[in-house]
């Protein structure tokens, strides 16, 4: 815990929360890691070897190739999240799961399904993007500063 | 009658008539599986939404006690019931179906010892003949509310735990055989500055702690007296935490000291660090461990089922987690 928050604790709750957290197990972060390596770099070898496929087999050069490749991606991720396999995934693999295309999916899948219920227009409409709509916001967010940085950098005769 | 500062002892002492407990297919799984009255086999109970089968669960549970118990519909004063879901619905749709006049609690994971607290006054008062408490939560649903969909692929830190889905009722009444309720302590809010939601078990530990000191207070007993203390919904971690805390003020908690949250499912299911919900307490306390009353096993238990006051605004807020334990005694005395 930050010391910021910690200065809110009365004395009582910060001697209680270390007394607490030294009953609690702590998430192992090597193997954790070592985990999502694992699965993560397969989710990838998988994209991998339906690029090659898509150029093998398609008219598709590599560039051009990305496209159906997260499609087929995104295509499995969902099916998986329906048949209630993604989340026992994730649970496993952590990080490995939920960075690539196919986490996103899945968190846009599984809020889909999830608000099911509620209509298709306040249900499923309105809280698809629950999870997913940080991602989205931030990303273009990050995207513009970026590209900011660099057309100032190109003004002021850099690069 | 009031018993020291904040407990209450029965002295017409009010019989648990019957119970009605029912699960869901992971409690079916689970050791205590043969405690259940009804357990189903599909997590949608047959309804559209989860929010319905929470529903379906506590209507079964009120259902099975009023027939255990030989009675009517109409027989039944009063319902005193409460849940998890937003606006207690699933308690107070299940008062709709059932009809009775109807109280609707809230006391997150401990309504169920808070019902049975506040029935056994009513009962105790004379100001009903038969009354109805109980509690009613479900894994996806709650999972829904406070956490994230159902099938989203996140990773669960190690102290995560897993929400019960079922019911569990009693049917109480003045006169009549079965386990008496003869005494209550009713907890205070406790609030530790813990704020992961994530972590109820070591949220929930010094409200457990904090009543069970003043049930022992207020009583002048010790764990000794008892033939087993079980807490609601603490997990593995909240366990040994209220017991090395509780060691710490000086009181030793034996062998006689369980954890409902423990209880409930075997080390092989994926529950992480034990189980949770409001139903938790509720199934063990009046399935398992009636049942092992009935047969004599045990004579005198003390039930303390812990609740986290949160709300997913709440934490979101970054608010702390308010948690509250209330204790109810349970005996059997031979007439």
């Amino acid at each position: 815990m930050s010391s910021k928050a910690k200065k809110k604790l009365t004395l009582t709750q910060q001697e209680y929360q270390e007394f607490a957290k030294a009953r609690e197990p702590q998430r192992s972060v090597v193997f954790n890691c070592v985990k999502a390596f694992l699965v993560g770099g397969s989710i990838c070898l998988l994209g991998q070897l339906i690029s090659q496929f898509y150029m093998t087999f398609f008219d598709f050069n590599e560039r051009t190739a990305s496209n159906p490749t997260v499609a087929t991606l995104i295509f499995i991720a969902v099916l998986m999240t329906g048949f209630g396999v993604y989340d026992h995934l994730g649970q496993w693999a952590g990080a490995g799961s939920a960075v690539p295309v196919t986490g996103f999916a899945n968190s846009i899948a599984s809020a889909a399904i999830e608000h099911r219920s509620e209509g298709y227009v306040l249900g499923v409409g309105g809280n698809m993007f629950k999870l997913a709509g940080s991602v989205i916001v931030f990303g273009v967010v990050a995207a513009f500063v970026v590209a900011l940085v660099k057309s100032i950098i190109i003004q002021l005769g850099g690069f | 009658m009031l018993r020291g500062h904040q407990s209450w002892e029965f002295a017409n002492k009010p019989v648990i008539l019957s119970t009605g407990v029912v699960g869901g297919p992971f409690e079916a799984r689970g050791p205590l599986a043969n405690d259940f009255d009804i357990l189903h086999g599909d997590k949608w109970l047959g309804q559209d939404s989860f929010e319905k089968a929470e529903k379906k669960l506590l209507e079964q549970a009120c259902e099975k006690a009023i027939e255990k118990a030989g009675l009517n519909k109409e027989d039944i004063q009063f319902f005193l019931a409460g849940d998890l879901m937003n606006q207690i619905i699933t308690s107070s749709f299940a008062a709709r179906t059932l009809g009775s006049p109807y109280l609707g609690l809230f006391g997150a994971c401990s309504t169920s010892m808070e019902g049975l607290a506040l029935g056994s006054m009513i009962i105790n008062s004379m100001g009903a003949n038969y009354i109805i408490c109980g509690t009613a939560s479900h894994n996806s649903s709650a999972e829904k509310q406070f956490r994230y969909p159902t099938e989203y692929g996140g990773q669960k830190p190690p102290t995560a735990q897993w929400t019960v889905t079922g019911a569990g009722v009693a049917l109480l009444g003045k006169e009549g055989s079965g386990p008496r309720v003869t005494a209550a302590t009713i907890g205070r809010v406790v609030d530790m500055g813990i704020s992961d939601p994530f972590n109820m078990g070591a949220a929930m530990a010094p409200a457990a702690v904090d009543t069970l000191q003043a049930h022992f207070r207020d009583f002048e007993r010790s764990p000794t007296d008892y033939d087993l203390i079980a807490t609601g919904d603490l997990g593995k971690i909240g366990y040994q935490i209220t017991k090395d805390l509780l060691a710490k003020h000086g009181i030793q908690m034996g062998d006689q000291y369980v954890d409902c949250g423990m209880l409930i499912y075997s080390e092989d299911q994926p529950v992480i660090a034990g189980a949770s919900g409001a139903a938790c307490s509720a199934t063990v306390t009046y399935g398992h461990i009636l049942n092992r009353m009935q047969r004599g096993e045990l004579n005198k238990v003390l039930i303390v089922a812990t609740g986290a006051l949160l709300s997913p605004l709440s934490f979101q807020q970054k608010e702390s987690i308010p948690c509250i334990a209330h204790g109810v005694v349970i005996e059997n005395i031979p007439s």
